[in-house]
């Protein structure tokens, strides 16, 4: 095993290397820390877990980015070349090797555990019976929501019937249809309540993002995809498209109010009725 | 050993030599220049995207009569930028990392540090390099078609590249873009198929492989990978063609509409494009890394004047990374619709994936335990891609784990760790790499001082742009986006955005200083001794300027490991692979 003491002297550009990697770890301490950025504020049930175990990981990932360069500045620092003197001749370690190879295979699994935890509340638990269920239609480059009405059901929709006007081809003749609201870029949910909805696609793939609720899930065409989360913060909020969907990407914006109450949220639904 | 050991230079014309030449070293360094021109293009429009990121919408009136259409009026168009975009990930991406690290370093140095005369197929070798270069052409022309060049990122999801009507660049440009990637798939395969011949058939006596040097471990791992996944890509490729413009409907599912307009495509999944485009397009981060570091640990073994620590623990690795970078291209996938059942299995086989990473890592580190480390540009070079991996490597774990990836894909912090994995630590083992065998190729040195220069405003801008990119990424700033400021979540973190434009304009131009650096050293540069650096292994042993054939009348020998950097009763504090036996016994006795 190494003498390490020996050889290597403390050598300018190792220093000034060394004290580069110092500044990272400062800037990047200030930066996690501080926090002069952060996340959007949360208005989520679910959300306090993503941000949890996003906290966890950074402590884990923070540690190892203070100590593996440290450890890389102190050696740069502190074993310089100098003159003529010999470093010494050792190649290998089987102790520290099968250290960090258990040790990270530990700390990994600690995180796959707590993670999957969050994973599997937010795909694997079942929508609660008091939720409310919008269908969500990403096209280019819109966003339409469309709810059931009073009478709970969804009309008939069909591709013929699809026009500007009538942008999700809904079949005004079906009775279920009578009551339905389409509201373009405009979505609202009421506070505390569960929200299931339903994503679909009319042309390419786009991305349902709502930074604020820690939501993001494709919108893929062909496919109709579930999921559901509970905004629990009443407020007004943006709705993003978070996958290149073409020309028209960057301004596929939408709106989301979170009502304070159920009432709230009817009186605008009745609005709407009367637009449709 | 099957290769003809002719001895004997071939007397060749000009065009025989330079230009149509099936010298492993000519095609290196064809690869090398044509690999450099791409950067330089490629680098030029990511500085005219961060024109725009950084004020959005802002007139540039001189910049009109450089780009009538994408510029019209001075300011951007979002087709244009878009297709900047797609083309900047494309050329960095695939045309160049992928062809600099096997194709040009591969090529100039397998067979050099192997001892073998060249590579197992010459002419299949040479035919790699002039496919490479048709694939190059073709790609750069889609820029000058009708509607220009495709918008649909470098990822090309379905149905936005299968069909043409979904925007401008998606008609004859996607299929350019999709022609140029199957020639270039074609290029590689034929290039890796001779790297892991060569170095699994030709390799010199003695030169077991428990004996070759790091960098050949990187290169064989990678061409492993490569012919492994760039097959499914062209096949993907084809398929996606033939959605376009054979009627097939491979990746496009019944039903679309668009403007109105029934699309008569049924049957296909556009998720099955994600699977086939991941299975190759996470493989491809470790076809560029896994050279990279490979480089680096040679560059690292020879400047910190002592063995290596962990030799054949870095080869267990990479073989491990070869085999786990198969399972874990679903983390690309997280948020698209995937069953989320697959999210558990890919996020765990994604975190297995770092255990080796990490102990890379490990290696590398302490192997400057107890060093006597030189500071020349190269060690400088290689440091820098330790840091940077170390940093953009821990990123991962963010976007490797499921749950953490839901809220962070497909913003900046994935551009942001993306680049200082796959593109700035790759970037800076490959400026190790020139500076530490542009001796070697020229006969003459590079300058120390321009390269230290070179060195520090790489690695400051490096961090200035990415890790901020992070943080903009936690502020869910969204990627491909022409304009962010539509946002009101966005507008606070503007000021990033020119801060992050701002370095990368200096970043870029202190590249010229390399450039710069480059050129008047190859002309007028000191002259080199055989061995400036004092390294071990065999390309340092061949006659300078190298033959043809590269060995003289016979290969050399090797009698041991490279890494014997001051044995213990040595004289010199070097050992090279070739040195006599009984040197090393007679300083014992």
């Amino acid at each position: 095993m190494a003498d390490g003491t020996g050889p290597g002297r403390v050598t300018p550009s190792g220093v000034a290397l060394a004290a580069l990697l110092f500044i990272l770890i400062a800037a990047s301490l200030w930066l996690f820390i501080a926090k002069p950025y952060w996340w959007t504020p949360l208005a989520s049930q679910h959300g306090a877990d993503v941000d949890f175990i996003f906290t966890s990981v950074l402590w884990v990932t923070g540690i190892a980015f203070v100590v593996v360069h440290a450890l890389l500045g102190y050696f740069i620092a502190r074993y310089g070349a100098k003159g003529n003197e010999r470093a010494s001749y050792w190649h290998d370690n089987p102790k520290a090797e099968a250290i960090l190879l258990i040790g990270t295979a530990v700390i990994l699994t600690v995180l796959v555990f707590m993670g999957q935890r969050v994973w599997a509340s937010v795909y694997f638990s079942d929508v609660p019976a008091n939720a409310m269920t919008v269908q969500v239609t990403g096209e280019q480059f819109a966003w339409n929501f469309h709810y059931a009405g009073p009478d709970g059901a969804f009309g008939r929709q069909r591709i013929d019937l699809i026009s500007p006007t009538n942008t999700i081809g809904l079949d005004r003749t079906d009775p279920a249809a009578m009551d339905d609201v389409l509201s373009i870029n405009q979505m609202h949910l009421v506070a505390d309540r569960p929200a299931r909805i339903r994503l679909r696609s009319k042309d390419v793939i786009h991305s349902f993002f709502l930074p604020n609720l820690r939501v993001k899930q494709d919108a893929v065409p062909g496919m109709g995809i579930e999921i559901w989360f509970v905004p629990n913060l009443a407020g007004n909020y943006e709705i993003a498209c978070a996958e290149l969907c073409g020309l028209g990407h960057y301004r596929m914006k939408a709106f989301l109010t979170v009502d304070a109450s159920q009432d709230a949220f009817d009186t605008w639904l009745r609005e709407q009725t009367a637009l449709q | 050993m099957y290769l003809v050991e002719t001895g004997s230079e071939h007397k060749a014309g000009f065009i025989r030599k330079y230009v149509f030449s099936t010298d492993h070293k000519i095609v290196g360094l064809q690869y090398f220049f044509t690999a450099f021109a791409m950067a330089i293009f490629g680098g030029l429009l990511s500085i005219l995207m961060r024109l725009q990121l950084g004020w959005p919408s802002r007139m540039w009136p001189m910049l009109e009569t450089i780009f009538p259409v994408g510029m019209a009026g001075g300011v951007m168009s979002p087709e244009f930028y878009l297709a900047l975009q797609t083309m900047h990930g494309t050329i960095m991406a695939i045309f160049v990392l992928t062809a600099l690290f096997t194709g040009a370093f591969g090529n100039y140095l397998i067979p050099l540090q192997i001892g073998a005369r060249d590579m197992a197929f010459p002419l299949l070798n040479m035919l790699s390099y002039w496919v490479y270069l048709l694939s190059c052409i073709v790609l750069v022309l889609a820029f000058f078609v009708e509607g220009g060049a495709p918008i649909s990122g470098w990822t090309a999801y379905a149905p936005l590249s299968a069909i043409p009507e979904s925007g401008p660049g998606q008609a004859m440009g996607q299929n350019l873009w999709l022609v140029a990637i199957a020639l270039f798939t074609v290029s590689s395969m034929m290039g890796v198929l001779n790297y892991i011949t060569t170095i699994v058939q030709a390799r010199t006596k003695g030169m077991t492989m428990s004996r070759v040097p790091l960098n050949i471990w990187g290169m064989l791992s990678a061409s492993i990978i490569s012919i492994m996944v760039f097959p499914v890509l062209l096949g993907a490729g084809v398929l996606l063609l033939a959605d376009r413009i054979g009627g097939t409907s491979f990746f496009v599912p019944a039903g679309l509409v668009m403007g109105d307009k029934l699309i008569p495509h049924s049957g296909g999944h556009p998720l099955l494009w994600q699977h086939l485009f991941w299975f190759f397009g996470h493989p491809e981060v470790y076809i560029v890394i896994v050279p990279a570091m490979g480089i680096a640990a040679e560059i690292i073994a020879t400047f910190i004047r002592k063995p290596v620590f962990g030799y054949r623990i870095m080869a267990g690795c990479w073989i491990a990374v070869v085999a786990l970078s198969m399972v874990v291209w679903g983390h690309h996938m997280f948020v698209s619709g995937m069953n989320p059942f697959l999210g558990g299995f890919f996020a765990l086989a994604t975190l297995l994936i770092t255990v080796p990473s990490a102990i890379l890592v490990l290696c590398w580190v302490v192997s400057l335990y107890g060093a006597r480390i030189q500071f020349t540009t190269p060690m400088l070079f290689a440091l820098g891609f330790v840091s940077i991996f170390v940093t953009g490597g821990l990123g991962g774990f963010f976007l490797g784990s499921a749950w953490t990836d839901i809220q962070l894909h497909d913003t900046y912090f994935v551009v942001g760790h993306f680049h200082l994995t796959m593109a700035m630590s790759p970037l800076f083992a490959a400026f190790a790499g020139v500076y530490y065998w542009f001796p070697r190729i020229s006969g003459r040195m590079m300058n120390e001082r321009l390269g230290r220069v070179h060195f520090w405003i790489s690695i400051a801008g490096a961090y200035a742009i990415f890790l901020t990119m992070h943080v903009m990424g936690v502020g869910g700033m969204l990627r491909h986006s022409y304009d962010t400021t539509q946002y009101d979540f966005l507008k606070h973190l503007q000021p990033l955005n020119v801060f992050v434009s701002f370095a990368a304009f200096a970043l870029a131009a202190s590249q010229l200083i390399f450039i710069l650096n480059f050129l008047v050293s190859l002309f007028r540069g000191p002259r080199a001794e055989a061995n400036p650096w004092k390294a071990n292994t065999l390309e340092w042993a061949a006659p300078a300027p190298i033959p043809h054939g590269n060995w003289g009348a016979v290969t050399p020998e090797v009698h041991r490991w490279p890494y014997d950097y001051m044995v213990p009763d040595g004289g010199e504090d070097f050992l090279p692979q070739n040195a006599p036996a009984a040197v090393l016994e007679n300083k014992r006795f």
